[in-house]
């Protein structure tokens, strides 16, 4: 009886990891697919989320209205990142715009540490979060059964505007060959803003959950984000939109399991194990489980 | 003239001149003047000088972007420090040391020796596989290693204290050592980048698929490149524990690969020249800020303490220079004494 709760248990901690590791994936391969570039400033994105729902806390607004702003927010700052930063160079070196993203990502760490706070701070959070419910005898927060189903939603939603709308197959083609969807007459500026805005709405509904789980925001909380979405593309395969869902649900399973079997003297160990995997991926197995085109 | 003419065929010799003697100049100015905060501040330069030095002869070479060396940096700060500290501080500070390591007490240099030694070789060991990567997979591999590195430099507390600052290191890189290392490396790397590897590594950056048809073996290339970067970041760890003395895992981490990033990038990757400019300047930037930065805390214009503008402004500063010039301020040349241009050689090598 205890098996069947345990097993649920398990299902739902890897389904809720899984859908925000697959989410934060998706965003940082949607960029990737069609310029080319690991955006290191991508895990900022998550702190800019906290940042803004710690300044909006004193405010009378409802939470989901903050939650908003803050997701619009964290949308803002993809789009701008790559209108100011990127734009200027991604014609000319794409090294350049590599170095550029991890120089934004110190910029924005550091731009909190000089007009916030070194410190922690606390990010509001709505009453529905700390709800607890109980299936086959076990206790599960109930923030965890959200997290599946917006994410869920959120991916059917995606994959319903690159599958059925102009914009969609634009940035679809774009991804497969860039040039050649230049060269048909779709405009370069328009397909990768959109494709940074999108990247912004998926890492700041990640945020939100992601503050759920940790409860404070601070300058680094970005790295582990990133991290995550590193190894999940890395995983599935960096050319492939599918891959990168695959690859955040399968690190997903590995770190649970990892938590929940190693031993403890190793455990503290496992975000060395999970990279060594990660290298060993890219060595016998270069471009991920589900191979792009 | 006939000095100065050979010197014009020479080109790595002039080179080399022409960087060193503006260094040499600056360390003696700094060591006649005695300011104990200004030969800090030189002697941290020529530390970073050679961490840039080693990062040019790969990243510029080759082309591929490198967070990994900071991480073998560390370890060759603690490895270095498991030879040269004094088993009565050891038994203080690293509580834990495995039994073998305890008794062990070498001389500062042979003990900097082997802890370069170390970092080499791991560096070689690690690296091999690694250098068939490219493009985003060479840049997220390289990431993967640097945290790899740092967790084990986190956890393994046996011969690091773990996250803890390490203490009780004897002070033994001072100015003269420093720069004396510093130029000897700069040297090494001007003369690299012009030797029969350094160009096979200049040209598999420039046209991977041409190089190898042409029969460069690019992985050997590469690693070579990748390992003579760790080799010398391994021993700027090593001189950099026993400038700073304590010192812990996170000060060998993403921070610190954005200084020296930044140096680089600034001066541009292309050339040794641009290594030392680019250090030089961001010190100057950096040293600059952080005197500002003290100035706005103790007149408490804005209430609290002012934490991050130096990176802040030097971040921006990096996305500048990267969009306006790209290719950095020395656009991949190297500085030259302009002598016996009368004679107009026209085969002098790129």
């Amino acid at each position: 009886m205890s098996n069947v709760g345990a097993i649920l248990q398990f299902t739902i901690d890897v389904l809720s990891l899984g859908s925000l590791y697959a989410l934060m994936a998706l965003g940082l391969v949607i960029i990737y697919g069609i310029l080319r570039l690991v955006n290191f400033a991508y895990g900022e994105l998550i702190m800019v989320v906290g940042y803004a729902l710690f300044l909006l806390s004193p405010t009378p607004l409802p939470w989901l209205v903050m939650g908003l702003l803050a997701v619009l927010v964290s949308i803002m700052t993809a789009y701008l990142t790559e209108r100011i930063a990127f734009r200027p160079l991604r014609e000319r070196s794409l090294t350049a715009v590599l170095i550029t993203s991890f120089a934004v990502s110190t910029m924005l760490q550091n731009a909190a540490m000089l007009f916030v706070s070194p410190r922690a701070r606390v990010v509001p959070l709505p009453e529905i979060f700390t709800v607890q419910v109980i299936i086959a005898e076990r206790i599960v927060p109930l923030r965890n059964l959200i997290a599946i189903g917006v994410s869920i939603a959120l991916l059917a939603l995606f994959a319903l505007l690159l599958k059925r709308t102009i914009l969609g197959i634009a940035l679809r083609a774009a991804a497969d060959k860039f040039m050649m969807t230049r060269m048909l007459g779709i405009p370069a500026n328009l397909v990768i803003g959109t494709a940074f805005a999108i990247s912004g709405l998926l890492a700041g509904t990640v945020a939100l959950f992601w503050f759920g789980r940790t409860g404070s925001v601070t300058p680094e909380i970005g790295l582990w984000p990133l991290l995550v979405a590193f190894v999940s593309t890395v995983i599935g395969g960096m050319r492939s939109l599918l891959g990168a869902v695959v690859g955040g649900y399968v690190l997903a399973l590995i770190q649970m399991t990892f938590s929940n079997f190693l031993p403890p003297e190793l455990l503290e160990f496992r975000v060395t194990f999970v990279f060594t995997l990660v290298i060993f991926i890219l060595l016998f197995r270069p471009e991920g489980l589900i191979r792009g085109r | 003239m006939d000095i100065l003419r050979q010197l014009d065929r020479a080109p790595i010799l002039n080179t080399s001149i022409t960087l060193l003697v503006p260094l040499a100049l600056l360390a003696a100015l700094t060591a006649l003047l005695g300011d104990l905060l200004l030969e800090r501040i030189v002697t941290a330069m020529f530390i970073h000088l050679i961490v840039v030095t080693g990062l040019q002869m790969f990243m510029g070479n080759s082309g591929i972007v490198s967070f990994a060396h900071i991480g073998f940096m560390g370890i060759g700060a603690y490895a270095t420090v498991l030879f040269s500290l004094d088993p009565e501080v050891k038994a203080m500070t690293l509580r834990h040391l495995y039994e073998f390591l305890k008794p062990v007490h070498l001389p500062f240099w042979a003990a900097l020796l082997f802890g370069t030694g170390i970092g080499t070789v791991v560096a070689a060991i690690i690296s091999y596989p690694l250098m068939r990567l490219h493009d985003a997979a060479a840049v997220i591999t390289s990431f993967a290693v640097l945290v790899v590195l740092h967790d084990v430099m986190v956890h393994w507390t046996e011969v690091t204290n773990g996250p803890r600052t390490l203490f009780g290191v004897e002070r033994e890189t001072f100015l003269w050592n420093s720069a004396l290392c510093a130029m000897i490396g700069l040297v090494f790397a001007t003369w690299f980048r012009e030797s029969k590897v350094g160009l096979q590594l200049r040209a598999s950056r420039d046209d991977r698929m041409a190089a190898q048809a042409v029969g460069i073996n690019m992985l050997a290339v590469r690693w070579l490149g990748f390992v003579l970067m760790c080799g010398y970041a391994a021993f700027a760890g090593g001189l950099f524990a026993h400038f700073i003395t304590s010192f812990q895992p996170r000060q060998f981490y993403l921070a610190e690969v954005f200084v020296v990033l930044a140096m680089l990038v600034i001066g541009g990757p292309g050339s040794v020249s641009g290594a030392v400019v680019g250090t030089v300047l961001v010190t100057a930037l950096r040293e600059g800020l952080r005197v500002g930065e003290a100035q706005l805390n103790i007149m408490q214009i804005f209430g609290g303490q002012v934490v991050g503008l130096t990176e802040f402004l030097l971040a921006i500063s990096m996305i500048a220079i990267l969009i306006f010039r790209p290719a950095g301020l020395m656009r991949g040349r190297e500085l030259r004494l302009p002598l016996g241009r009368t004679t107009a050689a026209p085969r002098r090598s790129r």
